[in-house]
This record gives structure tokens, C-alpha cells and sequence, in this order.
């Protein structure tokens, strides 16, 4: 282990802004795009659902 | 064979009949050039330097300009979809078009750039060169646009998405196209440069009719 | 044999796929964490200062990653696309598509670290080195694939379209890696040689490796959440589909 203290860990040895700026970027597009893509999954399914609701709704209108 | 000449004759002279669309692009071609000047500066050593370079980057945006206009008459009157049909293969109908395009497009563009090239101070041997290089570079040009062109067939906002397909593809081109005039000038010699243009022209020519072909029909299903 | 070969084009059915990729995400998610809290221990804690570039040299552990990642997404991509286009399986063309951002995003990490790496370095945010420029022009092929399929109405023409372009950019990578590698050499006097690599230690290595299969993991992963996506969109008209989402 060669860091002595938590803020030299975070000084990254005067390159902090580009450590940080790079795992940094990293991190948070890597954590945004699952987000996005479990969102669009979402929203599909949230139609599909009223689209079958709307369905039955017009199904049991016709019936009585 | 005689499809193919049949073709070119009739986009040739279809082109004839509308002669200001052939002529904007060319006067585009023209105007781009002229203006780097008026933007960097009138500085004689520094615009020999990047002349290569302007008038290959006006090269391609003035082909650029031309491709929408390749496939989509053909493809709005329904002419498109009797060449499918027809007995000849599509493939060389199209190869027939990509040459039209090549004589209306790229040829005055190869035929103007010694004349533009004398604005940028250049002497004759480079002047040679630069025209070679664009001799062979430009048919390159318009064998990948037909690609695009094809690809982007009646789709929506067409011509920008064209542009967005095409030129990183015609880097290659770019690159050897403005790389043979600098190494000419450094005194290195075209040679390498104008041969493995040559050969990606040999390359493309074979491939591209084919690959344009293949998106015509997913354009027509 | 006959019976396996079946079996497996069981998969190129929309209805089949859909359950199958909901039952795997979450295995490569826990991968994709495991390999990454490994390879980020490696990275900050295990590996040793550069004697070079001091610790600036960590952002190697995800530049090197992303680049590679960048790249092989976009064979996959073209792969996915030259099958749906050979033997016209649906699932193939909504893989290239699933791809396809995932793609890009690697790319656009790999110009942004690299920018990040290089200012330090070579005090410049961005130099006309052949691998910046190649990993540029492949950003640009990503946005133009992209662009291509959301411009187009007709998934399957889209798909298709797609798939023609992927193809050409796959015949065209090497070209323009070697055009801009000879540009790069003939303009040598004005770029840093980026080739001289520090040499690497063995637990560097190993950091990269964690890191680049963390990276892997987390690809599929996210390709699959989206392709489950796509499958619902463009087969919401289907009898299965109105029973999966129940």
C-alpha cells in the first residue's frame, strides 16, 4: 500500500484532476447508461400495460 | 455492357438538360477555395503549404453536394424500381450511374483544380500531381458516396445524414489524395502515395457497385 | 447434432430471446461488479507509482479498457449485423442495434481519458496521434450507424441498411487505421511518438485484464437490457408479447 493518508490518496500525487476527471467520467456514464436503458425498458412496458387495459376496457364495454 | 453505356448516356444527358445543378457544385467547388485565402491571410508560403489540403477538403464537399441527386429522381419516378426488374443486372446499371455522376461531378473538379491551384502559387510539376492524385482520387469519391447515397435513399433528412456516413470513410482518400502533392513538394516522390490511391480505386471499384446494389434493393423492398 | 443446431436457433426467435436475456443480465451484472471492484483494487491499491508518470498513469486502467472495448464492439456489431443480413434473423439486427450506444460510449470514454492522460503527459489535451485519430473516426462510424437506423421508420429496412453500413465500416477500419498511421509518420516532426510505452509491471497488467473484462461484462450486460427493450418495441403487436408484460 503506498498511500499514507486518505488525502494523499485523493491528491493522486498532483494528478487528481486527471485521475478523477477520467475514473470519474467513467463511473457516472457507466451507472447513467444501464439507468437510461432499464428506463426505456420501463416505459415500454408501461404502455404495453395501459394498451391492454385500454383493451379489456373496450372488451367488458361490449359486453354489457 | 450495352445497359451500362445505355445508362451513362442517359444520365449524362438528363444532367445536360438541367445544367445548373452540375454547375453549382463546381461553383461551389470554385468559391470554398477562394475563400481559405480570405480567411487566413494572403501570406504566399503558408497557403502553398496547405493548398493540397484545401482544395482536397473542397473536393469532397463539392461531390458531397452532388450525391442526393445520384439515386433519388430515379427512385421518385419509379425508374429505380424498372431497372431492378429489368434483365440487365442492377449492379452494372448502377456502376453506369456512379460513372455518369464521376463524368458530370468529379471530372470538372480534376479539370478546374490546376486553374485554382495557380491561386495558391503553386509551381508545375506539383500542379501535375495535384491533378493526378485528383484524377484517381475523385472516382474513389464517388463510388463510397453512391454507398451512402443509396443507404440514405428517400430517408429523412437525407443529405446531412449523408454527409455524417460518408466522410469519415473518405479519410483514406483525404489522406493519400493531399498526402502525394506534400510529399511531391518535400521532395519524397507521389509514387507510394498515388499507387495506393490506385489501388483503393481498384478496390472500391469493385466493391462499391456491389455494396450500393445491395442497399438499393433494401431501399426498393 | 441436427437436434443442437435447432436448438439453438431457437434463439433467434424474439419470443425465445426475450426470457433468456432477462435471466442472464443479472449473472454479467455480478460479474461485471466482481471484475471491477477487483481490477479497481489492483489499480489504486495494488499497483505500484510509475517511475515515469507518477500516479497519472492509473488512468491506464480505464483508458486501455474503454479503447479496446470501443473497437471490439464494433466487429461484434458488424458480426450481429452481417448475420441478420445473411440469414435474416430478426434478433441479429436488434443486437447490432443494442450495440450500437454501448459502442459509442466506449469510444467517446476512451477520446475523453485519453484527452485526460495526455494533457499531463505530453502537455496537450489532444495530439493527431494514428490511434486518437482512429479512435475519432471510429466515434464518428458509431454516430453515423446510429444516426442511419434512427432515421429510418422500418426496422427491418433500418436493420438492414444498418447492417450494409457496418459492413463497409468494417472493410474500411484497417484502411483508415493504416492511411492515418502513414499520414501520422509523414507529419512526424510536429506529434510526440506515443509508441514507447513505459514498460509494464506484472501486477499493471494484471489490473488492465480485470478491468477490460469488468469493461466486457458490463457491455453485455447493458446490450441485453437494451436489445429486451427493442424486442418489446418493435414486437408489441405480437400475441407473446401482450402475455410476457402481464
Amino acid at each position: 500500500m503506498q498511500w499514507n493518508s486518505v488525502g494523499e490518496f485523493f491528491a493522486m500525487g498532483g494528478y487528481a484532476l486527471y485521475v478523477w476527471g477520467s475514473f470519474g467520467a467513467c463511473a457516472l456514464l457507466m451507472i447513467a447508461e444501464p439507468f437510461l436503458a432499464r428506463r426505456r425498458l420501463s416505459d415500454v412496458r408501461k404502455s404495453l400495460a395501459r394498451e391492454r387495459l385500454a383493451d379489456e376496457l373496450e372488451l367488458q364495454q361490449k359486453n354489457s | 455492357m450495352n445497359a451500362f453505356l445505355a445508362t451513362v448516356r442517359r444520365d449524362l444527358l438528363l444532367a445536360l438538360r438541367r445544367k445548373s445543378e452540375v454547375l453549382t457544385a463546381v461553383f461551389f467547388f470554385v468559391i470554398v477555395t477562394s475563400l481559405f485565402p480570405l480567411g487566413i491571410g494572403p501570406e504566399p508560403v503558408l497557403l502553398k503549404k496547405i493548398a493540397p489540403g484545401i482544395l482536397w477538403v473542397a473536393a469532397l464537399l463539392a461531390t458531397l453536394l452532388g450525391l442526393p441527386r445520384l439515386f433519388s429522381a430515379d427512385h421518385v419516378d419509379g425508374t429505380l424500381e424498372q431497372m431492378a426488374l429489368s434483365p440487365s443486372p442492377l449492379g452494372l446499371l448502377v456502376a453506369g450511374k456512379i460513372l455518369a455522376h464521376w463524368l458530370l461531378c468529379g471530372l470538372p473538379l480534376v479539370l478546374l483544380a490546376p486553374v485554382l491551384g495557380l491561386q495558391f502559387d503553386l509551381d508545375a510539376s506539383t500542379l501535375g500531381i495535384l491533378t493526378l492524385a485528383l484524377l484517381l482520387g475523385t472516382p474513389l469519391l464517388s463510388l463510397i458516396g453512391a454507398i451512402g447515397a443509396a443507404l440514405t435513399l428517400g430517408v429523412r433528412g437525407g443529405g446531412v445524414l449523408l454527409a455524417l456516413l460518408v466522410l469519415p470513410l473518405y479519410i483514406p482518400a483525404l489522406i493519400f489524395g493531399a498526402g502525394a502533392v506534400e510529399a511531391h513538394s518535400a521532395g519524397l516522390g507521389a509514387g507510394g502515395h498515388l499507387s495506393l490511391l490506385a489501388a483503393m480505386l481498384a478496390l472500391a471499384g469493385f466493391f462499391a457497385p456491389w455494396a450500393t446494389t445491395a442497399a438499393l434493393r433494401v431501399a426498393l423492398e | 447434432m441436427r437436434q443442437s443446431i435447432i436448438q439453438w436457433f431457437r434463439f433467434a426467435s424474439p419470443q425465445s430471446f426475450y426470457p433468456l436475456a432477462g435471466r442472464m443480465i443479472p449473472w454479467f451484472w455480478a460479474a461485471a461488479i466482481i471484475f471491477g471492484i477487483g481490477g479497481l483494487w489492483i489499480s489504486f491499491f495494488v499497483a505500484p507509482t510509475d517511475a515515469q508518470q507518477g500516479e497519472g498513469y492509473r488512468i491506464i486502467f480505464v483508458h486501455v479498457p474503454a479503447s479496446w472495448m470501443s473497437m471490439f464492439i464494433y466487429l461484434v456489431m458488424a458480426f450481429w449485423a452481417g448475420l441478420g443480413l445473411a440469414l435474416n434473423t430478426r434478433v441479429s439486427g436488434m443486437m447490432a442495434q443494442a450495440l450500437a450506444p454501448t459502442g459509442a460510449l466506449m469510444a467517446a470514454l476512451s477520446l475523453w481519458t485519453g484527452a485526460l492522460w495526455g494533457k499531463p503527459m505530453w502537455g496537450a489535451w489532444w495530439v493527431w496521434d494514428a490511434r486518437l485519430t482512429s479512435e475519432l473516426i471510429l466515434f464518428f462510424l458509431y454516430l453515423g450507424f446510429m444516426a442511419l437506423q434512427a432515421a429510418i421508420d422500418d426496422p427491418r429496412r433500418a436493420d438492414k441498411a444498418g447492417a450494409i453500413l457496418a459492413l463497409v465500416g468494417v472493410v474500411n477500419i484497417p484502411i483508415i487505421y493504416f492511411s492515418v498511421k502513414w499520414w501520422n509518420t509523414l507529419h512526424q516532426g510536429s506529434t510526440i511518438n506515443l509508441n514507447k510505452a513505459p514498460s509494464m509491471a506484472q501486477t499493471m497488467l494484471w489490473g488492465m485484464l480485470l478491468m477490460a473484462l469488468a469493461f466486457w461484462m458490463y457491455s453485455i450486460a447493458v446490450a441485453l437490457m437494451r436489445v429486451r427493450a427493442i424486442i418489446l418495441e418493435r414486437e408489441r403487436h405480437t400475441e407473446w408479447v401482450k402475455h410476457a408484460v402481464e
